[in-house]
């Protein structure tokens, strides 16, 4: 029988609608271990394809006959090779076009709602790595905040709905992935903003993303009003836009909230995040829509495959803003989970002050976000 | 550190470098070491996985120039 590949796009399209699924990753046990694709129907078996050369047959029974099969890698060299094995052995079998590598790539945009005016927000859900990045468009213009590195998802999507990308936005400065927004506006000529409170050290211009401006996108006016919101950041800054939507970046999560600790100042930014938490945000309204720059769990993502949440909502179900200050002060700065991967390369790479090769910046991104602080 | 025989894997993607350090294994006798140079990222951790695995001894890794040089002893 023949292999066929799945696109990263084609399983993402499974997990939303709940398929069943199983992922034979062949990858070794520490990366599996570590940041495996996820879903609320699949089913696992990990052995490395290094274990395999000998022939597949002492594995055959560990394998479903009544379930897709997808053979998943880092590249996508190893699965081959592991699924015509078992192709030979008569079994129908799937392999994940560019591995692991291309899952943490993926984007895939769902729209969350329209704007007062005309217009709508886009979400651009990162699935294999949990990070959320926005498109507001209106009357031909568009805003993108917190972008991916890859930059081409946006580009394209703007092209084909003829809209011309003008703002780039970082909430604060990422320490789990590498911010496409400089490049982003290099290429589109649009104005790059970044909290001037997490601009300290860049090597870069910017425009200072500061409260009380007002950024207008598109004629009719969809005014996106900047909140300083410090905490996982010491710039963090929430962005209320067209006083519906509110984009809460790494302070606040759908499950969980975030952790203060990424730039290595856990104890001087509690003080910050409970403020954000339990004073600034409690006098907002409380039926706007939060839009985070993150999720944890699979279980965070919607029917359409979006995260979102209702603003009071959070207030009664989020564990983290039910805390005293004892106990808040111990979840933020105590068995946190480990820190992303390369996080200080991200952060100084976010900063200019490094400037690594594709295939780096690639490594640099591996595994899930880990800006909670429950993952 | 000396070896009897050099596998050179440069330019080779996951997973040939393993497919030909375990053929190159295969013709040597026990004791003796082999050095494998490779240029894919995925080798560092995989090659020394699978030596574990398969009871070989991981003498030596290093890096040089974006070259990882193994030394596998054969158990």
């Amino acid at each position: 029988m023949a292999i066929q590949k799945l696109t990263a796009a084609q399983v993402a399209s499974l997990i939303i609608r709940k398929s069943n699924l199983f992922i034979f990753d062949v990858r070794n046990e520490d990366a599996f271990q570590n940041w495996k694709i996820e879903g609320e129907a699949i089913h696992y078996l990990n052995i490395p394809y290094f274990e395999l050369l000998e022939g597949v047959d002492g594995i055959l029974d560990q394998l479903p006959k009544d379930t897709e099969i997808l053979v998943v890698c880092a590249k996508e060299g190893s699965s081959v090779m592991v699924a015509e094995m078992l192709s030979e052995k008569g079994l129908d079998v799937f392999y994940l076009e560019g591995g692991m590598k291309a899952w943490s790539e993926y984007l895939r945009p769902v729209k969350i709602g329209g704007l007062k005016s005309g217009g709508s927000i886009y979400q651009f859900v990162r699935i294999g790595k949990g990070c959320l990045s926005y498109m507001i468009e209106s009357n031909g213009e568009a805003m993108i905040v917190d972008p991916a590195r890859m930059t081409e998802p946006y580009e394209s999507f703007a092209k084909e709905k003829g809209i011309t990308i003008k703002y780039a936005v970082d909430t604060h400065l990422h320490a789990d992935h590498i911010s496409g927004g400089r490049l982003l506006a290099e290429k589109t000529g649009s104005t790059y903003y970044l909290p001037p409170k997490d601009a300290d050290e860049v090597t870069f211009p910017y425009t200072p993303l500061d409260e009380g401006e007002t950024i207008t996108v598109g004629r009719t006016s969809v005014s996106v009003e900047p909140i300083h919101s410090p905490g996982h950041t010491a710039g963090s800054t929430t962005l209320l836009i067209d006083k519906t939507y509110l984009l809460t970046g790494d302070i606040l999560f759908v499950e969980s909230i975030g952790r203060p600790d990424l730039a290595g100042k856990a104890e001087d930014w509690v003080g910050d995040l409970r403020n954000t938490l339990y004073h600034s945000y409690r006098e907002l309204s409380d039926d706007l829509t939060v839009l985070p720059a993150h999720y944890s769990n699979i279980s965070e993502l919607g029917n359409q495959g979006e995260v979102k949440a209702v603003l009071g909502d959070l207030f009664e179900k989020n564990e983290g803003l039910h805390l005293d200050e004892t106990e808040f002060r111990t979840a933020v700065t105590e068995n946190l989970p480990p820190q992303p991967n390369a996080y200080q390369e991200i952060r100084k790479t976010n900063m200019g002050k490094l400037i690594p090769d594709k295939e780096t910046q690639q490594e640099m991104e591996i595994g899930p976000n880990r800006c909670a602080i429950n993952d | 550190m000396t070896s009897d025989q050099l596998l050179d894997a440069k330019g080779l993607a996951c997973p040939m470098p393993i497919v030909r350090t375990k053929k190159a294994m295969d013709a040597l006798e026990s004791g003796q070491v082999l050095e494998v140079h490779a240029t894919d990222k995925g080798a560092k951790s995989d090659l020394s996985a699978w030596a574990k695995a398969g009871g070989h001894a991981l003498l030596e890794m290093n890096e040089d120039n974006g070259v990882f040089v193994f030394f596998i002893q054969k158990k």
